[in-house]
């Protein structure tokens, strides 16, 4: 084990792995965590705990973060490049995880553009792999990124985002290959709708080998209804939402999209499951964390390992 | 080149309203180019200020002159005859030959007119656009000749990001995706293989983070 | 003032709007004297500074005459002066100034008629504006 993660004692295990996520309160309410984190803390092996998401000021992923690991579970801090220079990064990151916090995401972050300070410089002092390397060299090397011996290393499980939809296709393979070279220990997906191309994706992934270096989790929303599933066709940048999602949620009367939706995750968790190379699922309920444990259970992931 | 845009005639006309006689100084160089702030825009410019001063009915001198260079001190030089008959200096040239003047007339105000946005070039006809930021490190040779920093929202330098849609940047549909035109160059020079090279973290001293910049060349210096 | 003649400017390209105002005089069709016509070799010629000019030295109202669209001689030259004409609108309008002082119209060699319609249209439009600020200026340097 390189860390005390417990998401890397439950892939070690072989089992499938179950992350979801919380978005900390625009504003300092910290039952409002503490709120979401019990909704799923029985059905998970880790809670993301996004990092200003959608370049929206929210409470920062490290302290909302602590605020889960005191309820005695597990935060995956999310880290965008989007907000902090090197410097920031590694002091947040010994900050972490001295509060016991040791599992991270490495990204870089909705341009700033889509939030609520569009005026604001990005920082982009490094992109998401080179914190990959960064996180992983404190780990493995005890060094800074600077070059510099930390007192104290912090043993970060390391994991990063893959989209497999954005495009050019070609190069999503080939950019996780730079995310494994780079250290990645886990990857969490894009939201999988169009599991057709995600299989395609997978094919590539195996067939490098790239399955045996690094975990993937397959990222999985249910969709509350057609309206969701439209606007995130047509607004979210890079989503693949094929006609026949926004068909189905169509063909249901209003009142029942949303358990639709969330037989539609099932359905997707239970296809991708036969999937060579997947390792665990990444289960995003956007403001819909309530619905997390339902889908867990349904999909047959319940009850979650003790490690 | 460097590229630079007029600023609001409103806001020109506030930096000179306690003043009678204006000094206009446009510059030979980028801003001619990018048709900011050359001979033509200094006369338009000018036109635009004596409009201004007829309806409000008050008087105002203005003194054109086009410099060929305004970053380059002999040039501003030329200035010197004007300087003591001007209550202000209005520079249509980029930062670079606004701060040159007011470093050489050190009593007399300098106004800019345009704003400075980018080094940049030419696409087509009225349309220029970022090429460079001047990073002081250039890539260019390993990322097939387009810049990552300059052209890339987010300066990823093992990118594309997971915004990409139908090969444009998630910040607009009019942004080519950086790392979508690099990977088409390296395909086309039968360099796909570089991609997989990691780029490590950039020392970003050189452009700008290791304080301003100077370049002093021994055998030119004096 | 009371008997208020707009003084008014008009630049006219040789292929088209010159030609026409050739054919409303040969033809005796009347058009307002206040409009002073200058010849140019296309209305693409016709520069912002020229617009300008016009007006800070006493015009009330100036105008582009060029070709009707698709038709220039030099392929474009009537979309550029086109796009000038709004360009110092626009700076008019920034300027506190009416951006009805100044006007871009299309026509052919052969609308004699329409050359007459536009002078008078534009002319009216002027009077009604009333006279331009530049007059004091055209006059305070006409005086010292």
């Amino acid at each position: 084990m390189k860390t005390d993660s417990r998401l890397e004692k439950v892939l070690a295990s072989g089992e499938l792995a179950v992350t979801s996520e919380c978005g900390p309160p625009r504003g300092c309410r910290p039952e409002k965590v503490k709120e979401k984190a019990a909704l799923l803390k029985d059905h998970v092996d880790g809670i993301n705990v996004t990092d200003n998401q959608t370049a929206m000021v929210r409470m920062s992923s490290c302290a909302a973060g602590i605020l889960i690991k005191q309820m005695g579970l597990d935060p995956i801090i999310q880290m965008v490049s989007r907000d902090r220079n090197r410097l920031a990064m590694q002091s947040e990151i010994l900050g972490a995880y001295s509060f016991g916090i040791n599992t991270m995401l490495c990204l870089s972050g909705d341009h700033a553009k889509f939030g609520d300070h569009p005026m604001a410089q990005g920082v982009f002092d490094i992109d998401s792999v080179q914190m990959i390397k960064m996180v992983r060299q404190m780990r493995d090397e005890g060094l800074f990124q600077g070059g510099a011996k930390i007192d104290g290393p912090p043993k970060m499980f390391i994991g990063a985002a893959a989209n497999p939809f954005a495009d050019p296709f070609e190069l999503r393979v080939m950019r996780l290959a730079k995310k494994v070279k780079a250290g990645v220990d886990f990857i969490q997906t894009q939201c999988i709708f169009n599991l057709d191309k995600f299989e395609e994706w997978m094919k590539g992934v195996v067939d490098r080998g790239l399955d045996e270096q690094v975990h993937i989790l397959a990222g999985i929303t249910p969709m509350k209804s057609v309206g969701m599933a439209r606007y995130m066709k047509n607004k979210v940048p890079g989503m693949d939402i094929p006609d026949a999602v926004i068909k189905r949620l169509e063909g249901v009367p209003k009142e029942q999209q949303s358990e639709e939706g969330i037989k539609m995750a099932v359905e997707a968790i239970e296809r991708l499951k036969q999937v060579k190379g997947v390792h665990g699922f990444h289960i995003m309920a956007i403001e819909w964390e309530e619905k997390v444990p339902q889908i867990v259970e349904q999909a047959g992931l319940y009850p979650r390992p003790k490690v | 080149m460097i590229t630079a845009e007029q600023k609001p005639i409103q806001e020109i006309i506030g930096y000179i309203a306690p003043y009678r006689n204006i000094l206009l100084v446009g510059c030979n160089e980028c801003v001619t180019v990018c048709a900011a702030g050359g001979r033509k825009e200094v006369g338009l410019l000018a036109s635009a200020l004596h409009l201004n001063h007829l309806k409000k009915g008050k008087n105002i001198d203005i003194k054109e002159i086009t410099l060929e260079r305004q970053c380059d001190p002999e040039y501003v030089e030329e200035l010197a005859p004007y300087i003591d008959g001007v209550d202000a200096v209005v520079s249509m040239a980029c930062g670079c030959g606004v701060q040159t003047i007011a470093g050489r007339y050190k009593r007399t105000p300098v106004f800019p007119a345009v704003n400075t946005r980018f080094m940049g070039a030419s696409i087509s006809q009225g349309i220029w656009s970022e090429r460079c930021k001047g990073c002081g490190d250039c890539v260019l040779g390993i990322t097939g000749g387009v810049c990552p920093v300059a052209r890339c929202s987010k300066h990823l330098f093992n990118g594309p990001c997971g915004g990409t849609s139908n090969g444009q940047c998630e910040v607009s549909p009019d942004i080519d995706c950086a790392w979508r035109l690099i990977w088409e160059r390296l395909k086309e020079l039968g360099l796909e293989s570089r991609y997989e090279e990691l780029m490590e973290a950039k020392d970003w001293r050189p452009g700008g983070a290791g304080g301003p910049g100077t370049i002093i060349r021994e055998d030119l210096a004096k | 003032m009371e008997h208020f003649e707009p003084e008014i400017v008009a630049f006219c390209c040789h292929y088209c709007a010159y030609t026409a105002a050739d054919m409303a005089g040969s033809k005796r069709i009347p058009y307002p004297t206040n409009v002073k016509i200058i010849r140019v070799p296309c209305s693409g010629k016709v520069d912002a500074i020229h617009l300008m000019k016009a007006l800070e030295k006493g015009a009330d109202g100036v105008y582009v005459a060029g070709c009707l669209a698709g038709d220039c001689h030099f392929k474009n030259g009537n979309l550029r002066a086109e796009a000038r004409v709004n360009r110092i609108k626009k700076m008019l309008s920034e300027l506190g100034w009416e951006p009805e002082r100044v006007a871009m119209y299309n026509m052919s060699a052969g609308m004699g008629e329409a050359f007459a319609r536009v002078a008078k249209e534009f002319t009216e439009i002027i009077r009604e504006l009333g006279p331009s600020t530049g007059r004091a200026g055209a006059a305070d340097k006409a005086a010292s």
